[in-house]
Parts: structure tokens; sequence; C-alpha cells
């Protein structure tokens, strides 16, 4: 198993470097130019300094290879600077946003906790609708429950967040006027007050987020079930008398968490790139409207950065998943 | 020995009378697969009002304006924010016009006609990347299951696309290709290129996947090495005996890759990347419609529930494909 996983974690590292590749040279290949908000009385020999200042002068290679120092050797630096109180990464040059002229990094941690919250919450809120359903719909298939809970989910599949977010806007927002619309990222959780401020706020992102969520996992979750519900370990633990609440929620649900959870590890990176739509709709100053501004301001090294770190989160998951199907499940084994 | 040779003769005689033992052809006319299908199909009540919703809605757009025949552009700035006609249940005094049944927006546009043109272009865009798509998979899915030496590159390929984070890409690509192909196909020629290309090219790998694996089982199958020995060249084999036994499974991730398609297509409009203002999609109506939602909700709830119900039905017909297509499920 630890040499399955150290082959795994070898092998990302170029599927990581093709990627960067790709997004790098996705963004070479743009048109899009960095000064063009420079105001046009500026000569022309000033502007091409300016250029040379943002790194722009240099060929591709040389730029790509510098943006892969920066990333992996002087931020782990920083980092580590910023745990132990060490010096590492004096007079070294980060990753510069060309929008603020501050470090790529400092702006995705401040932005990282909003993201986190709403997007971590709404997956375990998720999780938590979406086990039962899916356990009760396949005990009881082709009941009354089962039925509604595919259509719920299938309704779940089809409705996009941007319309199901500007639904309960309208409605619990706009008419009722129980949460408000916009989350308010400099509130902070004082005392009992402003935790129940903090909860209205969360609540419709968060649902909006996790009706996605319960709709793929609870179908997982029935469709696991069911496998299991029919094998012959069951009717021996019915046969040797265990109650049937032993018989599901121990036997058959144990062996059918174990596809499960690799699910829910899959679906991770999944979330965050949905976040992006729940971010704008709510205005939820995270990692996905960070991306979108970027984009909109040509501030390719934001861009660059963030859109690599999504990967990151693919490839880690990846590998979290087909690890832990393998420590789970002991039918299978890599090796 | 008269007797017995009687006795044989009564036999006969009597097995004509009962008619036993005699069918001379068979008795039900033989089956297609197609039929075995479309009546499993049939079966399904979600696919059917699915399908048949879909194509309600494919021929509303595509008939819709010879009958409606509003411009969707055409201005009409002493008729603006008109409310639908609907609203007249609850609010008497509501300012309605019965030749603008869903209403105006606020340039004074026809929201019927808008959502009819939106429609056909979130359709074209759907169902034009749903294809780009499906081709792509099926040429990598089948080119890597037949022969062996592209088997490891292109399942490579499909690992690496598969770990590309795809909406921040998605994101990336339209923004930054925006202007060049505007200038080379025309501000509405141009998106729909661009915006078809990156959803295609970022979605073909589920179907390469299992038209892989379908090629595989089917390569070893007896008709196919009999095809070989006969001196059929690879192209002939893939054309003529695997294609037409992989068109299931494409035809169930066709259904899913036209939901997806549609709901990217309508996410890329939303957050303010896909096509010029005046082109209306659903998924713009719904952008444009957005900040003034408190006053005008039938702006945004009309084309959302359009985009969702296309969905809604596209996903249960490919639920229902699914289970007529899969020869184990089929005529239980």
């Amino acid at each position: 198993m630890l040499t399955y996983t150290i082959r795994r974690l070898v092998l990302s590292i170029p599927t990581l470097l093709f990627i960067s590749i790709v997004i790098f040279l996705l963004l070479q290949l743009a048109p899009g130019d960095p000064m063009a908000q420079v105001p046009l009385t500026v000569p022309p020999e000033v502007k091409e300094r300016m250029r040379e200042a943002l790194g722009l002068g240099a060929p591709i290679h040389v730029q790509y290879l510098k943006w892969l120092v920066q990333f992996f050797w002087v931020e782990p630096q920083v980092l580590i600077d910023h745990w132990f109180g060490t010096t590492f990464s004096e007079g070294k040059l980060r990753v510069i946003s060309w929008q603020t002229r501050s470090p790529v990094m400092d702006i995705v941690i401040q932005r990282m906790p909003q993201t986190l919250w709403v997007v971590g919450m709404s997956y375990i809120v998720g999780i938590l609708i979406a086990l039962p359903i899916g356990i009760y719909s396949a005990y009881k298939q082709y009941s009354v429950f089962d039925q509604a809970g595919t259509f719920v989910s299938m309704i779940g599949f089809s409705i996009p967040p941007f319309f199901s977010g500007v639904v309960v806007i309208v409605i619990f927002s706009v008419n009722l006027g129980w949460f408000p619309s916009i989350y308010d990222t400099t509130h902070t959780v004082t005392d009992w007050e402003s935790f129940k401020v903090q909860l209205q706020q969360m609540v419709m992102p968060v649902m909006v987020l996790a009706l996605q969520t319960t709709a793929q996992i609870s179908r997982f979750m029935r469709a696991s079930m069911l496998e299991n519900l029919n094998q012959d370990y069951v009717r021996t633990a019915r046969a040797k008398g265990l109650k049937e609440s032993a018989v599901v929620l121990v036997h058959v649900l144990r062996n059918s968490m174990i596809p499960i959870i690799t699910v829910i590890a899959l679906g991770i990176p999944s979330i965050f790139g949905g976040a992006i739509i729940t971010e704008t709709l709510f205005k939820v100053n995270g990692i996905g409207q960070l991306l979108l501004t970027a984009l909109f301001a040509n501030d390719l090294p934001m861009v660059m950065t963030l859109t690599f770190i999504f990967a990151i989160l693919i490839v880690l998951f990846n590998l979290i998943a087909d690890v832990l199907y393998g420590v789970l499940d002991p039918r299978i084994r890599y090796d | 020995m008269t007797d017995q040779r009687v006795n044989a003769a009564a036999a006969e005689v009597e097995m004509e009378t009962f008619g036993a033992l005699k069918d001379k052809e068979p008795q039900k006319e033989p089956r297609s697969q197609w039929k075995d299908v479309w009546d499993q199909l049939r079966k399904h009540k979600g696919a059917l009002i699915g399908g048949g919703f879909l194509l309600f809605i494919t021929l509303f757009v595509l008939v819709g304006p010879w009958v409606w025949r509003v411009d969707p552009k055409a201005l009409d700035i002493r008729n603006k924010d008109l409310r639908p006609i609907y609203t007249l249940l609850w609010d008497s005094d509501a300012k309605v016009l019965w030749s603008r049944p869903f209403g105006t927006d606020n340039l004074g546009r026809d929201i019927m006609a808008t959502l009819i043109a939106g429609g056909r272009a979130s359709l074209a865009v759907g169902w034009a990347a749903m294809i780009l798509s499906l081709v792509l998979g099926t040429v990598v899915g089948v080119c890597a299951g037949y022969f062996k030496k592209l088997d490891g590159i292109l399942m490579r390929l499909t690992d690496l696309f598969l770990s590309l984070p795809i909406l921040p890409l998605l994101l990336v690509a339209v923004t930054l290709f925006r202007q060049p192909l505007r200038a080379a196909f025309g501000p509405e020629g141009g998106m729909f290129i661009l915006i078809v290309g990156v959803i295609g090219i970022t979605s073909w790998m589920p179907t390469a996947r299992i038209v892989r694996g379908e090629v595989l089982a089917l390569k070893e199958r007896e008709f196919v090495l009999a095809a070989r020995s006969i001196g059929t060249k690879p192209g002939q084999i893939i054309r003529r005996h695997l294609l037409p036994n992989v068109v299931s499974p494409i035809m169930v991730s066709a259904t899913l890759g036209l939901a997806a398609a549609i709901i990217a297509e309508s996410a890329l409009s939303f957050l303010g990347v896909g096509f010029p203002s005046d082109f209306p999609t659903w998924g713009k109506l719904l952008a444009d419609a957005v900040p003034r939602m408190e006053e005008f909700p039938e702006r945004v709830m009309l084309p959302g529930i359009l985009i969702s119900l296309t969905v809604l039905s596209v996903n249960y017909l490919g639920d229902g494909l699914r289970d007529a297509l899969d020869p184990r499920i089929r005529g239980r």
C-alpha cells in the first residue's frame, strides 16, 4: 500500500507539471495586454520599461521557469518563515499580482477562510442530508419516499446553482426577508447575537451548494446500498436473528460506505469550481470571486496561481480517493 | 401391421386437428433490437415525458419565430417594463398589454420573442458542443481501444484532461480568446465557435473512457475475428462492426453531454463571459435580469425555468435510455 501511495505521489508530479504548462501556454497565447489600462499619454519607451519590470520581456520558457521557482521554492520558504520565524525567503521575489502589487499567496490566504467556511460547510451539510435519504430509499425501494427522493435528486441535478440561488434570494430574502442576500465577510462572531447573524447569512449559500451535493451523493448511496442488500451475508445476519436495525445500519451500511467515501473525496475539488458561481451570486469574497475579478483585470499571475491551486486540489483528492479505497476495502490491493 | 398403420394415420389426423407441433413459420413477427428498446423506453414514464418536452421545446424555438412574428431586437421604449398578463390575476392595475403576453424588458423588447431567440442560441450551443465532444470522445475511445500502441498515450491524455479544473479553465479560455475570434468571425459567430469549442474540448473524457472499455471487450469477440480473417481492414472493421455496437453507450453519454453543455453555456453567460449582450441566450437573459429581480421576478424565473425544465427532461430521457439500452434490464 505504501509503495503504491509513493508511486502515485511521484506520478502526480509530471501530471501537475503538464497541467501547469497547459495553463501557462493558454495564458501566454492570450492576447490580453496588462498595459491596456495605462493612459495613452505615457510614452511607448516608458511602457516598454514597465512591461519589462513586470517580467514580460523575457522569453516564454524563462518566464515559466521563474514562475515554477517562485511557486514551488520561494512560496514554501515564505510559509516556513511565517511558521518558525526563520529568514529563508528574505529578498527573494514572490509571485506578485499585477492588480494589487502584493504577493498572490497573501491574498489567496486572506480569501481562503470565506471559501472554506461556505464550501466546506455546504459539503458537510449536503453529505449529512444525503446519507439518510440514500439509505432509506434503498431500504424501501420503489416506495413513495424512494420515488420522491429520485425526483428531488433529479431536480437537484437539473437546476443550475445560478437559478436555484436566484430563486431562494427572491423567496427568502426579498419576499420573506428572513436571510440577507449578501454575505458579509467582515462580520466577526463574538457573542450569541452575532453568531445568529452569521448563521443567517450562511444559510442560503450553504443550502444552494448543498442541494447539488445531496442530489449526487444520495443517488450513489442508494445504488451502493441496493447492491449490498441482496448479498448472502445479509440473509445470514437476518437468519441468526439480528435486529433489522443492526443488519441495515451495521452490516450493510459499513460495506456500502466504501465506494461512497471515495465519491465524497472525488467531489471535493469540483465543489470549489461550483463555488465560483455561488460566491458571485451571494457576493462572498472567496477564491472563486478572486479568480473572476483577476480574469477581468487581466491579472495573469493571479489567474495562473489560482487555476493551478484548483488543479493541485483535483490531483490530490484523486490520489486520496484511490488510496482510501485500497485502505477501506481489503479486497482491493494495488501492489 | 394394418392396425399400426391405421393407428399412425389416426394419430396424424389427430395431430392435424389439434394443430400441435406444426409451426411452419414463427408465430410472432421477428423483432428488431430497436423495437425492443422502444418498448422498454415506453414503460419509463419520465423518459417519455422528458423526450416529449425536449421535442416540444426544440420545435418551440425552431418554429417559434414564424408563429410569433415579433423581432426580439426591436426596441419599443414607450412600452417598456410591461408585466406578463398573468400578473393581472393578483394585481389588477399592473401595466400589461395583451399583445405582449410575457411583458417587455427595460428597453421594450418583447420577452416572448427574446425567450424564443435565446432558446435557439442555448439549444444550438448545447447540441453543437455535445456533438463535438461525442465525436472527440468516440474517436479517442475507439483508437485507444482498437490500436494497442495508442492506448497508453491516449488514456494518459484522458487522465490528464480529467484532472484539469474545468470551470476555471473555461472562464480563462473564454475571457482571453474572445477578442481575436470575434474579430475573425464576427461577434456572434466568434463567440459561438469559442463557447462550443471550449465546452467540447473539456467534456469528451467520460465518453472516451466508456467507448474504450466497450471496444476492448468487443474486439475479442468472434465476429471481429471472422471479419479480420476474411481480410477486412481495420478502418472497415471499426466502421461496420465496432461502431454500430457502441451506439448505445454513446447515446446515453450524449444525453448527459447535452444537459451539461446547456448548463455550462448558461453558467458562462451568467458570469458575464458569454455572448454579447444584444444576443440573447437563456443564461444571458437570466443574468441580465438579476439586478432588478425584486421588481420583475418573472424575467429571472422564465429563462431559469426553461433551462431547468430542458435539462430535467434531458436527464430523464437519459435515465430511460440507459435502462432501455441495457439488455440485462430490458424485458423485465
